[in-house]
């Protein structure tokens, strides 16, 4: 007796949960749709989503890139190669920089391996091609004007050149201690 | 003399008309169901070939078409060829003896909107769907895969499983109407459907029904999850279409007999008797969709329990009371 009242409750279960399921799903049918179509609208991505990927600059216009090929070293698929090279000033730079984004898979490894900054992954993802070959960006498609998400970040300023003024010139720098003058 | 050829014309009009009208409505039926799909899930559903999508269907059958029509190696060439055939055709000719609607009179002639009144239709339903049967498994078999074979001996175990309930499910409607034939059926109905004098058989017939075509919740056949595609995942282009199109044309069909057997065919109040059946037949696929919105899929042995321990019994004690009831009423 007790236990046929519980199949007989069981049955009544079943049955309200699978109407209230087909309620639901009807219901849904007079709702807006959630989609947002593509190509008309083009949802805001976030600032840190990984993507197309720039070489930045520091404030005063120069590369940051240094050419150390941590970017190229730590890249999964080898997607990157560079050419690293000297300037008068002692300044490192990529003489030629390289990125095939037909092998890219935007980890963002590079970026996080990059020491001064330069290189950067941007929001922007379209980036389909139907020539794979266009798809190799050279130092010049990289490049931007501008410092990325760290605009204000200037590495030179504390370290990477030959120190060429005078001691105790330097940013941060204090001015050096007479040894003579700190007797006791 | 020339009442026989105008009787032959107007059959071969007819026959034409049927034909291209439901392979049309097979190919909308299928964007009807995405979108309507899409919708149930708070997505929009194809919209992008032609205002609303309406030419999706268009370009689905120029991709189907163009696409290459690949056999696989080791696979029974000729078994292989013709499988997909035997689903669309079969599911063509269940249509020949459905009844849309009431005779219409054409010159002083007679023409009834069926183009067969057979007097066992019922019996010929049952005849090629159980033929339907044999494309999907042999399809399934000539594969040389695992999948489809997987999926063609499921096809086989559950459409033989849920006929016997389909079949039985009827036994008392037959009763009822004292005839096989569909038309005669549909006129039975003429007073009440038989929905309300058999609300047992209606259920069990629509389950069955929709285990027949095997669709969600009964689509193990091809579960995707499983069997990639199930009994057709060897086929490619349009044998695959044919096997897509018999699925549609056979919804439709178990829609249009729904509609016969238990809501009354073309019967209704104000508008044409063509207009009630489409209608009814609409209504009976808007909730074949709805179920595949809501439900999920079930086990194979909840598949068989459902089948032969709850379906087949019900039926059989259906006919039972029913028999019951017409002898106490007549005598």
């Amino acid at each position: 007796m007790n236990n046929k009242r519980t199949t007989n409750q069981g049955m009544v279960e079943m049955i309200g949960s699978l109407a209230g399921g087909f309620v639901t799903v009807l219901r849904h049918l007079f709702r807006r749709p959630v989609t947002e179509e593509y190509p008309e609208y083009k949802r805001p991505l976030p600032e840190r989503s990984r993507a197309r990927i720039i070489l930045t600059r520091d404030p005063d216009g120069d590369e940051r890139c240094v050419g150390c090929y941590l970017c190229s070293g730590v890249c999964p698929v080898s997607c990157i190669s560079m050419q690293a090279a000297e300037r008068e000033d002692g300044r490192r730079w990529a003489s030629w920089f390289r990125i095939n984004f037909a092998r890219c898979i935007y980890c963002g490894l590079c970026e996080e391996a990059c020491p001064t900054l330069a290189i950067q992954l941007t929001p922007d993802f379209e980036t389909c091609q139907y020539d794979v070959l266009t798809l190799v960006a050279e130092k010049e498609d990289l490049l931007v004007d501008h410092g990325g998400k760290n605009g204000d970040y200037n590495f030179y300023r504390f370290a990477g050149v030959d120190v060429l003024g005078e001691k105790g010139t330097h940013v941060g720098e204090e001015e050096p201690v007479n040894l003579k003058s700190n007797l006791p | 003399m020339i009442g026989w050829i105008l009787g032959v014309i107007f059959l071969l009009i007819k026959l034409g008309t049927v034909l291209v009208a439901l392979l049309l409505v097979a190919g909308w039926l299928v964007y009807v169901e995405r979108k309507l799909l899409g919708r149930l899930q708070l997505r929009l559903g194809p919209n992008r070939a032609g205002p609303f999508g309406l030419l999706q269907p268009v370009a689905d059958i120029v991709k189907l078409l163009t696409k290459e029509d690949t056999v696989p190696g080791g696979a029974d060439r000729m078994v292989f060829l013709f499988a997909p055939a035997v689903v669309a055709t079969t599911a063509l000719l269940i249509f020949a003896v459905v009844p849309f609607g009431k005779e219409w009179v054409i010159w002083g002639r007679r023409v009834p909107l069926v183009i067969s009144d057979l007097n066992v239709g019922l019996l010929y339903v049952f005849a090629l769907s159980s033929l339907g049967v044999y494309g999907v498994v042999l399809g399934g078999w000539a594969s040389n895969s695992k999948y489809s074979l997987l999926g063609g001996i499921r096809a086989a175990a559950q459409m033989i499983s849920y006929e016997l309930s389909l079949g039985l499910s009827l036994v008392p409607v037959v009763m009822l109407a004292h005839s096989f034939s569909l038309v005669d059926i549909v006129k039975a109905q003429a007073g009440i459907p038989f929905i309300v004098l058999q609300p047992v058989a209606f259920g069990v017939f629509f389950i069955s029904a929709v285990a027949e075509i095997k669709r969600i919740p009964f689509d193990l056949p091809e579960a995707e999850h499983e069997l990639v595609a199930g009994y057709h995942t060897e086929y490619s282009g349009m044998r695959f279409g044919l096997f897509f199109l018999g699925e549609y044309i056979t919804m439709i069909s178990l829609g249009a007999l729904l509609a016969v057997f238990f809501l009354g065919g073309w019967h209704g109040p104000l508008l044409p008797p063509l207009v009630w059946f489409c209608l009814k037949v609409s209504l009976v696929i808007f909730v074949m969709i709805w179920i595949r919105g809501t439900l999920p899929r079930l086990r194979y042995d909840q598949l068989m329990d459902l089948g032969w321990k709850v379906l087949v019994p019900v039926a059989l004690v259906n006919i039972v009371l029913t028999g019951g009831v017409m002898l106490l009423v007549a005598g």
